[in-house]
């Protein structure tokens, strides 16, 4: 399972997944910097979390825009593994590889918290190791990740199980329609989740909760 | 060539701060505020000349950057 972790200005969550994908694949991601043209070989591409740009203009807007992630779009359209997390899923999102957008938490606030999150579809790369409806605990900081879309799209989303994470009823820290936490693309080789999984897999973490996920990566 | 670009949420998208913004100025006593949008708004300056060709090209920078044509509106004015 061989990964790599894009790093762009502003990114500061790199170390933790890196960390986090060793520790549970074995092997060091390369970590790749986003002026890059192209991606190493590799299965698994992993855009972590921060405040890339500064979050300027909206967040993810110009990291979605930058050399490197014109050759993430065109190898997961050919089937490449992608996980965006966090300020990663906003990029990716922005980037057009999932559909809808993240806005302002609808109370203003910046969230940093533990929150508990359903598993509502097992069958992805990155959730196969759990049981499905099962409820982990899982870190979210984010000020941007009320997830909104289009009915049509809200009413595909449900209909073909890619909401892959969902917030536990009542526990919905942003405002996300449907409790929407992570959800995946049609082909569910591109999946974005807003709570930070690499933060809760090892007993320092206070829990490990999360990481049957990156057990996941493996059996994929 | 001059241009100013407008951008804004579409309908039915929630504007939390634009909520908050009316919130406040409602307790600043200005009543009847019935809603406040909070947008963005660009100036741009470009070195093309001719005026179609620059509505050209800026309509392309909204549609690839500028906004995010799934949550915003835009709106190109030439000077």
């Amino acid at each position: 399972m061989k990964s790599a972790v894009l790093l762009f200005p502003g990114i500061n969550r790199e170390t933790d997944m890196v960390a986090a994908l060793e520790k549970t694949t074995g092997v060091k991601p390369h970590v790749v910097w986003h002026t890059e043209t192209t991606l190493p070989k590799v299965d698994l591409v992993v855009v972590p979390g921060g405040f890339s740009y500064g979050d300027y203009l909206r967040c993810g807007a110009i990291a979605a825009r930058s050399p490197i992630m014109a050759d993430v779009k065109a190898k997961a359209a050919k089937g490449l593994k992608v996980i965006g997390v966090c300020n990663g899923f906003q990029i990716i999102t922005e980037a057009g590889l999932l559909p809808g957008a993240l806005v302002r938490n609808a109370q203003l606030k910046f969230v940093c918290k533990e929150v508990r999150l359903r598993i509502e579809n097992n069958r992805t790369f990155f959730t196969n190791k759990m049981a499905e409806g099962a409820v982990v605990s899982c870190p979210v900081a984010h000020g941007e990740g009320n997830y909104i879309c289009d009915p049509e799209t809200l009413q595909e989303l449900e209909g073909e199980g890619r909401v892959v994470f969902r917030y536990v009823e009542g526990t919905n820290p942003n405002g996300a329609m449907s409790d929407i936490a992570g959800i995946c693309n049609a082909a569910g080789n591109v999946i974005g989740m807003m709570p930070h999984p690499e933060n809760m897999i090892e007993a320092l973490h206070g829990k490990r909760d999360c990481l049957p996920l990156f057990e996941s990566l493996l059996a994929a | 060539m001059k241009a100013k670009i407008k951008v804004t949420l579409k309908n039915g998208v929630l504007d939390p701060q634009g909520k908050a913004i009316e919130g406040a100025l409602g307790s600043l006593g200005f009543n009847g505020v019935n809603s406040v949008r909070q947008g963005k708004f660009f100036e741009v300056e470009l070195a093309e000349t001719d005026k179609a060709k620059a509505q050209a090209q800026l309509k392309q920078m909204c549609e690839k950057l500028i906004a995010n044509t799934v949550i915003e509106n835009y709106d190109i004015e030439l000077a």
